[in-house]
């Protein structure tokens, strides 16, 4: 974070003794400073999901208030996971799974919030290039790919991540005090998948990208329930034999205590 | 009461599943079956994945035959001759149900398979229990005693090799039981479930054998199987919630001791009319779901 902060003023300085061109269009973005509340999320017993709160701050290069309005897109990542998606389609009255299709790399959660609506703040080709919500997202389909059915595969994929609340859109989710404070919560719910997850935030003005800042979270099992996962996945065997045990001899507990009744 | 389940990933109401598992474990009480066939589904519609919900049902169901068998043993209910044979084919029976199931798997086309086979098996059944059933309960009380009743059915009768299973009071081959639990053993790796549904029926109408003995060798038949099939998914899917199956453990092994309870003050027409019942509603809820526009159209599966 302090290096962070230290690096920003050390490329402002970069940027002007660069060609004075690129200098006055340098000189003139704004520091954008960003927070998350937490850099660790636990998920372990009584772990409902939960709510992170992404802030921060944008300023003048010379550390005053933002003197022109930004609009700030925020984008919370999971990991990518590579998957197939089945399709179900109706062959003699029956819904069977027809066809499919490979993505290698589908982000597990994806949440952006921003402060105005996407398309009002940049066009189609800068909001694909930073993946710019679920319209946009790069999935990296693999095989030959009919432009049609890639549109439909990756709406029924959105809408399915959707419901299960993994992929979010929220445009007005980030509100701006003072045109310098800026906040967005983003709702991570029970069902995340661990691993590293990457906040991105973005200063947009003009339709241009101008000042971007990333920080990260670790989504992480603790506790007994990280024992049950690894143990399911290292030994399995025991892991097998440790269930039935526990069945059988609740079941047979359970036989004791009523026959005692 | 939230709880956090680490193997499906997300977080459920215990209570919920700890009732689910008391309402299973009634039926498993009240008519030997393992009560899989509703705990899969239910689990299912209630947002776990499916594979977690099918090992850990297996799971929930050993800990509800558990408490089963010991109620029936003590009434002289279980014929252990007779469950041997049938575990001996449910074991050879649940190593061809897990290559099928990964054949089926590869072609994406399990869960059809699923559903079908939940129509045709559950709608069968429930219709034959269900038409017995009302027919034995119209019966004026003086036709009861019916003339030479059929013990087996013809076909088993055909079989080379006869063994005396005295409990069942049968003479027959044990190729008929060991070809049973082979066919339950295949349903039990591919639906998920304990297959007390068809092993009862079976036992009654197509072996014959004696109506007392009935619900304990299917409850120690499906105690061995579901073992075999929570072992198998430890080992491949790691699909077993310790969590989620100890809840529905709780649940269960109570439900299941009530259940006993229940099954010894009722006529047993009417046990097998209101099982019949629940299988058909069963059946018809799986045909409109085969038939009607999915819940979801697009399911992912990790490559």
């Amino acid at each position: 974070m302090i290096r962070r902060l230290l690096l920003i003023p050390l490329l402002a300085v970069a940027a002007i003794t660069a060609l004075p061109q690129a200098a006055l269009a340098q000189a003139r973005d704004p520091i954008l400073v960003s927070e998350i509340s937490q850099h660790e999320v636990l998920v372990r017993q009584g772990f409902t999901g939960t709510e992170l709160l992404l802030f921060g701050a944008i300023l003048d290069p010379d550390g005053s208030r933002a003197r022109a309005d930004y609009d700030i897109v925020v984008i919370l990542r999971g990991p990518n996971e590579a998957i197939r998606l089945r399709e179900k389609q109706q062959f003699a009255g029956i819904w069977i799974n027809a066809e499919n299709t490979d993505f290698r790399s589908v982000p597990s959660f994806f949440a952006l919030a921003s402060s105005s609506p996407v398309d009002q703040i940049v066009d189609q080709r800068t909001a694909a290039i930073y993946e710019f919500g679920l319209d946009y997202l790069q999935l990296s389909p693999t095989g030959t790919i009919d432009p049609e059915e890639h549109a439909r595969f990756t709406a029924g994929l959105v809408d399915l991540r959707s419901r299960m609340e993994l992929f979010q859109q929220d445009e007005g989710g980030v509100t701006i005090s003072e045109d310098v404070l800026y906040q967005a919560r983003i709702h991570l719910p029970s069902n995340v998948v661990v691993g590293r997850y990457v906040a991105e935030t973005f200063a947009v003005r003009g339709g241009r990208v101008i000042a971007s800042a990333t920080s990260e979270v670790q989504v992480r099992k603790g506790g007994f329930d990280r024992v049950v996962a690894e143990q399911a996945q290292v030994n399995s065997f025991f892991y097998g034999l440790l269930a039935v045990a526990l069945s059988v001899f609740m079941g047979w507990v359970a036989g004791r205590l009523f026959a005692l009744v | 009461m939230d709880v956090y389940l680490p193997i499906a990933n997300l977080a459920v109401n215990g209570l919920v599943i700890v009732l689910l598992g008391a309402g299973t474990g009634i039926l498993s009480g009240i008519f030997g079956v393992g009560g899989g066939f509703l705990t899969t589904p239910l689990l299912i519609f209630y947002g776990i994945p499916p594979t977690v919900a099918a090992a850990s049902a297996a799971t929930q169901v050993t800990g509800a035959s558990v408490s089963g068998v010991f109620a029936q043993s003590r009434r002289g209910g279980v014929d252990y001759q007779m469950g041997a044979v049938t575990v001996a084919g449910g074991l050879i029976g649940a190593l061809i149900g897990a290559g099928l199931f990964n054949l089926l798997k590869a072609l994406g086309q399990i869960d059809v398979v699923i559903s079908i086979l939940y129509v045709l098996l559950l709608g069968t059944i429930g219709g034959m229990m269900g038409r017995e059933s009302i027919q034995a309960l119209y019966r004026k009380p003086q036709e009861k005693r019916r003339a030479a009743k059929r013990r087996h059915h013809p076909l088993i009768a055909s079989l080379p090799m006869r063994w005396r299973f005295y409990r069942s009071g049968l003479y027959i081959s044990p190729l008929a039981p060991l070809i049973l639990g082979i066919l339950v053993g295949i349903l039990t790796m591919l639906m998920g479930v304990g297959g007390g549904f068809i092993m009862v029926p079976a036992m009654l109408y197509i072996l014959g054998m004696s109506a007392n003995v009935v619900v304990g060798t299917s409850l120690f038949n499906i105690l061995f199987v579901t073992m075999m099939v929570t072992m198998t998914h430890a080992l491949t899917t790691k699909a077993v919630d310790l969590v989620l199956a100890g809840l529905l453990l709780i649940g269960s092994v109570t439900g299941a001791q009530i259940g006993t309870r229940i099954a010894s003050s009722v006529k047993p027409e009417w046990l097998r009319l209101m099982l019949a019942a629940i299988v058909l509603l069963v059946a018809l809820r799986m045909l409109i779901g085969l038939g009607w526009v999915p819940d979801e159209v697009y399911t992912v599966e990790p490559l």
